[in-house]
């Protein structure tokens, strides 16, 4: 069992505040990926369950144990870095056996057990090679490999497939995914990369300047972000927002169009709607079309509402010139809403 | 111009400098170390290696340069790990560790000949301290382990510092991630130091221990001040030979053989410290 506990974490470097009082309990086995945008923390937090960084405030336990106080090695943990930090002086296989070497594990199972995972990550031909022979892709195998060699309780990954080429990050991104769901450890993940966070999470935490924003399920986080950031931060292109006034009872103005809404006392709300939650309609918003992008797959078409930029997914089949009016049809239950003094979303 | 022959075209100048005043010479030195004035002959090595003082200096030589070497790389990684790990000041250190640097190999001898010597500041201390009553001659034939040390000692003052500033540098080029990683997968500091620090420093180890290998073999002013004649080496010897007994001869043929000692002590160094092709950095 290797449940994960942050309580209370805070981490300033001087004056910088680099996290504000982390709460977050991973369950065992899950795979959590902390995203964010670049100084968000993620990496801090990373580095401090690590035990690369001290905490200014708070404990870290991991399978009921506190940790923090431990060094790296105590804390029955391993790590993939963003940069691989495979070592240059020596081959493939020694390595991945690092970690069993210092361990002073007996020569056999150093070899049995590199052997095991170098099968798993595909690069049992490349054993005896250094670092300088192998691609990118191979380097962040053995790197993968390296950590899973430790059997650790617990893997932590730094933006492991960054420095990957897009196609070859696809490819390592389900395979990841498959060899640590069977590895049964549990593992946090960073990334920037909001596509990477959705297709492997169990649950994703969006960070925003040193908080954790939202802890949620990847569909979660997408259907019902908890606040006007994560709206905006997940998705691609992201959530549409909209200045909705009262128009009284729960109902709300918004570009003119009268729309039922939460209950709520406020001066204005956020409206916010998904780019592919918009139909074009008889009845619905009044856009006037700017770009217009055939996407293959879908048509993205870039409008004006009410003098705010809104992005509407179309079908592909649908003809759209810049400069004409359409009339765009919001989903009712995929409407969302936020208060714009909290940010926070509103029911 | 044709971008091909450029660069040859614009190193040609150096390579002009190195003809007349390196290569030439040296071939002028080869020619008289093998010649009796006109004939092919080995005489002039037959000559020197026969001489009794040769097998004293040569061993000498290398006995200081086994002394000196091994403690300046000792001392020179450690003021390299500490400097490195300074968060401020680290500057101003560095520079003062290196001011021995500046000063002449003669100057240096002589500053340790004034620690030293029978008015020095050592005899001055001890007889201070009641230790002694009178001044000793420490710097004399009866005390050749004396000298050894002081010369040994003026020499690691000294150059330490050239292998220094060359291991600074190369500490410097390693990635901090990997000694993150190292920590990660249980590795102590020292686990860390032997295991990631030395075998990746290999390409500085090389550069600073054959400079410093063949400026050991090269050692002569600061032997001249504190040993004099006590302690003849392979340098001194060619100095004689040149100046005292006028055998220009005997003297290159005495050059040519420091020469292959370094040339055969660079070649040793640099197989052991090899680094495997695609190991590097």
């Amino acid at each position: 069992m290797a449940e994960i506990q942050i309580k209370n974490v805070a981490k300033s470097f001087g004056a910088y505040q680099a996290l504000h009082d982390i709460n977050l309990t991973i369950a065992d086995q899950e795979f959590m990926v902390l995203l964010g945008a670049s100084g968000c923390g993620k990496s801090t937090l990373l580095r401090i369950i690590a035990g690369l960084e001290t905490a200014t405030a708070g404990e870290v336990w991991i399978g009921g144990r506190r940790i923090d106080h431990l060094s790296p090695k105590d804390r029955g943990i391993a790590m993939v870095f963003q940069n691989y930090a495979v070592f240059p002086h020596l081959t493939v296989f020694e390595n991945i056996g690092f970690g069993l070497r210092m361990q002073k594990l007996p020569n056999d199972e150093v070899t049995r057990r590199v052997e095991r995972v170098a099968t798993l990550m595909h690069i049992e031909q490349l054993l005896k090679r250094y670092s300088g022979e192998l691609s990118g892709g191979q380097r962040q195998r053995v790197a993968v490999a390296r950590a899973l060699a430790m059997e650790p309780d617990v893997i932590l990954m730094d933006e492991p497939l960054s420095n990957l080429d897009a196609l070859l990050r696809m490819e390592m991104r389900a395979e990841l995914k498959g060899v640590l769901a069977e590895s049964k450890t549990t593992a946090i993940y960073v990334t920037h990369d909001q596509v990477e966070a959705m297709s492997m999470a169990d649950r994703i935490s969006v960070m925003h300047q040193g908080r954790i924003v939202q802890a949620a399920s990847p569909i979660e986080v997408y259907r019902n972000p908890s606040a006007e950031f994560v709206a905006s931060f997940i998705g691609n292109p992201p959530m549409n927002f909209l200045k909705a006034t009262p128009a009284g009872d729960g109902k709300w103005s918004v570009a003119g169009q009268v729309m039922d809404g939460p209950r709520a006392d406020r001066p204005h709300l956020q409206f916010a709607i998904r780019p592919e939650d918009i139909q074009p309609a008889e009845q619905g918003l009044t856009a006037t079309a700017k770009v217009v992008e055939p996407l293959g797959a879908h048509l993205l078409v870039t409008c004006e509402v009410d003098g705010s930029l809104f992005r509407a997914v179309l079908d592909s089949d649908m003809v759209v010139r810049p400069g004409e009016t359409l009339t765009l049809a919001p989903q009712a239950d995929r409407v969302r809403w936020f208060d714009p003094e909290t940010t926070k979303a509103v029911a | 111009m044709n971008a091909g022959i450029l660069p040859y075209v614009l190193i040609l100048p150096v390579t002009l400098f190195l003809c007349v005043f390196f290569l030439y010479p040296f071939v002028l030195v080869a020619q008289q170390a093998f010649s009796d004035g006109s004939n092919f002959t080995l005489e002039n090595f037959r000559e020197i290696t026969s001489h009794w003082k040769f097998p004293i200096s040569l061993k000498n030589t290398l006995l200081l340069a086994a002394a000196v070497v091994p403690v300046q790389l000792a001392l020179a990684l450690l003021m390299a790990t500490m400097v490195t790990r300074m968060q401020k000041g680290r500057d101003i250190v560095l520079y003062i560790w290196t001011i021995p640097l500046g000063i002449s190999d003669l100057a240096a001898g002589i500053i340790w000949l004034a620690i030293f010597d029978q008015s020095g500041f050592l005899n001055s201390m001890m007889s201070g301290m009641g230790l002694i009553d009178k001044p000793l001659n420490l710097l004399s034939y009866q005390n050749p382990g004396i000298v050894f040390l002081a010369i040994a000692l003026a020499e690691i003052w000294r150059a330490t510092a050239i292998m220094l500033v060359i291991l600074v540098a190369g500490i410097g080029l390693i990635p901090k991630e990997y000694y993150e990683a190292a920590e990660v997968f249980g590795a102590s500091p020292w686990k860390r130091f032997l295991r990631i620090t030395l075998p990746l420093l290999r390409p500085s180890l090389q550069t600073a221990l054959v400079l410093r290998v063949i400026l050991a073999f090269e050692i002569f002013a600061v032997v001249a001040a504190l040993g004099g004649t006590l302690f003849p080496v392979l340098m001194g010897e060619t100095y004689s030979y040149q100046f005292d007994l006028l055998n220009n001869r005997a003297a290159a043929a005495m050059a040519l053989i420091i020469l292959a000692i370094s040339i055969g002590f660079t070649l040793i160094i640099l197989r052991v410290l090899r680094v495997p092709k695609g190991a590097s950095i």
